[in-house]
């Protein structure tokens, strides 16, 4: 048992911190939230030479073959740095729906070209205001073309600027699980309608994507709602580890902050009412990035009985320790980290949007709940 | 990173299962589930003989190196036996303090012959440890110890006292922090001696907690003696050694203990289950998210020990006590709520939840208190200004 990233991990995760380091930083992050596209593009094109895009596709279609620990570890890094890229998007959900739900065919059309960074990608899982699988309204009808997809797909991350979509729908009079499945969609195909909303977080857009009669071919239905849930919870994975690295990026600027900003003749950080707060932050960090670690081995593994638990288990604790962490970092910088010129309001509003975006909290300890009830 | 055990271990898990169903038969069936947290004064006498069948068959101080008698068990299989050894219902541990605390100090600070004295009978369960830090006046100011050890020809003579001693009653022996130079700066004065129990200078007095029961004690040394050579560690060099057992107390030695959580945290569950609460929306939150903290609480320790492996330990491991201890509390007042107003019926069929309600006030304050814990954390983990 051991719970260490391999030398090759740490390296990996390393050069990863120093790219962000050199070109998402606050500065650059900001040029790109105001940016039409909300991506910083150049930076997400050498993201992909270092092979960002093709981290979890395997070689066979033109990726570099790596797992969910390697992902994973990128994904924390990203998170610290709110780096504006399309990689929550286009690998964690998109490129692993594909792994996960496609057939050979499917995964040979689109996952070179993910690899390569020539397709950027979506999956448009939620609508309304739940992601629960069962609530799909999304109707896939069958014609002797292959389906015609009709329906509001909402809160798709990076919907608007992907190239690629792939849409949650099910057959005509079917409820529950049954009838479930995922389309992969052209997003610049007649019906497709992107609406971007505002959102909260400046740093990861959202959109509506209205299907207005979708034409899709035969060949582009794939998997089930089994496949779904399992795609969602392994992204589960990947937004608690961006959670985990903003909570330690908001405890590292408090703790900077506390030891440098003096009032009454003493830095802020020597009373206890701040430095109690510090030290419960670090008890969230830590233990968060335990339960993350965990969950990135259950991703990266075979074992799909344990991974519904291991993906509650990290989104909602590192999801909340992030939240807490990000509040507390603004109010120990008191009055500055009430200004928009501090990131931590970027941090605070990262941490509230990753609460509900693949359902809340709630949700997880219910799912939960109903395990442990049942054992 | 590979969080898998290997056929060889799950070898070691049928070993130790089988030792523990085998053993756990004839005169030591009655001592299943017991001497748990606010249960550790109970069937000591029959608990003692379990710690020597224990070490007699090769079980006690797995961690500890062959060269020190234990069976230098990885981590792997640490956690295996632990794990065994929690769903057997096995009693509590009478030597978990030689074995957890003064053990690994000795082996850490020791003179050889103090190891060739001291650790045999820990692992053969023979001799029963006890600590003597806390003062009335040093508590979280442990330094502030007044307890005075002076040299009279070849001992050392103790006079002062000492409190919240557990297991006092029935020790062989105490580690006692004295000081040995009053005329030193508080933390410089300080020695770390071995003083047997019983002898006419040393005096034991139960205290009767908030529980009702007594796990702790008073222990009055008048003129107690123990042999010059039994300090640890330098002659007013002993606060580094008593910190050193303080991160034994606060860090991974406690994994037993979290894993016998589980079966408190199960227990909970089933009386929410018998009662209806476990169909309740927001207890279900708590109930889940209680889980959800133990299982990280587990994780956690497995990761910080991992890491310990390879000679990083660090942060990981100072925030453990805090998270335990607050998540035990807490569970303690989840237990209440779940039982309702059956909660208020003392001696009744939950006495159990009871005890555990009442007796985790304590685990917020023992070794080192929460406020403490905080700062340490504060100050050494994140290198803010006293």
């Amino acid at each position: 048992m051991n719970f260490a990233f391999t030398p090759e991990q740490a390296e990996l995760k390393r050069g990863a911190r120093r790219f962000l380091a050199s070109c998402c930083a606050s500065a650059q992050v900001r040029a790109a939230m105001e940016s039409a596209g909300g991506h910083d593009d150049a930076a997400w094109k050498s993201a992909c030479e270092l092979g960002w895009s093709a981290l979890v596709i395997p070689e066979t279609y033109g990726g570099a073959g790596l797992g969910w620990v390697e992902l994973v570890a990128i994904a924390e890094e990203t998170g610290r740095s709110l780096a504006c890229l399309p990689l929550f998007s286009t690998v964690c959900l998109a490129a692993s729906a594909l792994l996960d739900a496609g057939d050979d065919a499917q995964r040979t059309e689109h996952l070179p070209r993910i690899a390569s960074g020539e397709v950027q990608a979506a999956l448009a899982f939620a609508e309304e205001t739940t992601v629960d699988p069962v609530a799909i309204a999304t109707l896939a009808r069958d014609d002797a073309e292959g389906y015609v997809l009709s329906g509001t797909k909402r809160y798709v991350v990076d919907g608007a600027t992907a190239d690629l979509l792939v849409v949650t729908a099910r057959a005509p009079a079917t409820s529950g699980d049954d009838g479930v499945a995922l389309f992969v969609v052209d997003a610049r195909a007649p019906g497709v309608v992107r609406e971007p909303v505002p959102t909260l977080d400046p740093t990861r857009r959202l959109c509506t994507v209205e299907l207005r009669g979708v034409q899709v071919g035969r060949g582009s239905r794939m998997g089930d709602a089994r496949a779904l849930r399992r795609i969602l919870d392994r992204a589960a994975v990947a937004l608690a580890a961006e959670a985990l690295g903003g909570a330690e990026r908001c405890l590292e600027m408090a703790t900077d902050y506390a030891k440098t900003r003096v009032q009454f003749d003493r830095p802020i950080g020597s009373f206890q009412a701040i430095k109690h707060r510090l030290a419960d932050m670090l008890v969230s960090v830590e233990t968060a990035r335990s339960a993350v670690t965990w969950a990135a081995c259950v991703a990266a593994s075979d074992d799909v009985d344990e991974l519904p638990t291991a993906a509650a288990v990290a989104k909602s604790y590192a999801t909340e320790a992030f939240f807490r962490c990000a509040a507390e970092c603004v109010q120990i910088h008191g009055g500055i980290g009430f200004t928009w010129e501090h990131d931590a309001h970027l941090y605070l509003k990262r941490a509230r949007a990753s609460l509900s975006l693949l359902g809340s909290p709630a949700r997880d300890r219910e799912r939960i709940a109903h395990m442990v009830e049942a054992v | 990173m590979d969080l898998r055990f290997t056929a060889e271990e799950e070898a070691f898990r049928v070993e130790a299962r089988q030792w523990l169903a085998t053993s756990l038969s004839g005169e030591f069936a009655a001592l299943l589930g017991r001497g748990g947290p606010g249960d550790e004064h109970e069937v000591f006498e029959p608990r003692l003989a379990w710690e020597r069948k224990m070490g007699r068959d090769g079980w006690t101080c797995l961690s500890w190196s062959r060269e020190h008698g234990g069976r230098g068990a990885s981590l792997a299989e640490q956690v295996i036996f632990l794990e065994e050894y929690v769903r057997a219902r096995a009693p509590g541990r009478v030597g978990h303090i030689g074995e957890g605390l003064i053990g690994p100090t000795i082996a850490l600070f020791g003179t050889d012959a103090q190891k060739k004295r001291f650790l045999p009978p820990i692992v053969r369960g023979d001799e029963m440890w006890c600590q003597g830090y806390s003062e009335p006046n040093a508590g979280s100011d442990l330094a502030n110890v007044q307890t005075r050890a002076v040299r009279d020809r070849g001992d050392w003579v103790i006079t002062g006292q000492k409190i919240w001693t557990s297991h006092a009653q029935w020790s062989d022996w105490c580690f006692v922090l004295c000081r040995t130079d009053a005329s030193a700066p508080k933390h410089k004065g300080l020695s770390y001696l071995l003083v047997p129990m019983r002898q006419p200078g040393i005096e034991v007095r139960p205290i009767r907690q908030l529980t009702g029961t007594s796990e702790f004690n008073e222990v009055f040394f008048d003129g107690a003696r123990t042999p010059a050579d039994h300090v640890v560690g330098e002659v007013n060099g002993g606060w580094a050694v008593a910190m050193a057992t303080l991160a034994f107390e606060r860090g991974a030695s406690t994994l037993g203990q979290q894993l016998s959580f589980e079966n408190e945290l199960r227990e909970v569950l089933d009386a929410a289950r018998e009662n209806g609460s476990l169909r309740d929306p927001a207890m279900r939150q708590r109930l889940a998210q209680a889980w959800i903290e133990l299982k990280i609480m587990r994780l956690h320790a497995l990761r910080t020990l991992s890491l310990a492996q390879t000679g990083q330990l660090a942060r990981e491991a100072m925030i453990s006590k805090l998270y335990w201890s607050t998540w035990h509390r807490a569970l303690g007042e989840l237990a209440m709520d779940v039982l309702g107003a059956d909660g208020a019926v003392a001696r009744g069929a939950h006495e159990r939840l009871q005890r555990l309600f009442l007796f985790s006030r304590a685990d917020t304050i023992y070794a080192g208190s929460s406020e403490i814990q905080r700062n340490l954390i504060g100050e050494r983990a994140l290198g803010l200004p006293r």
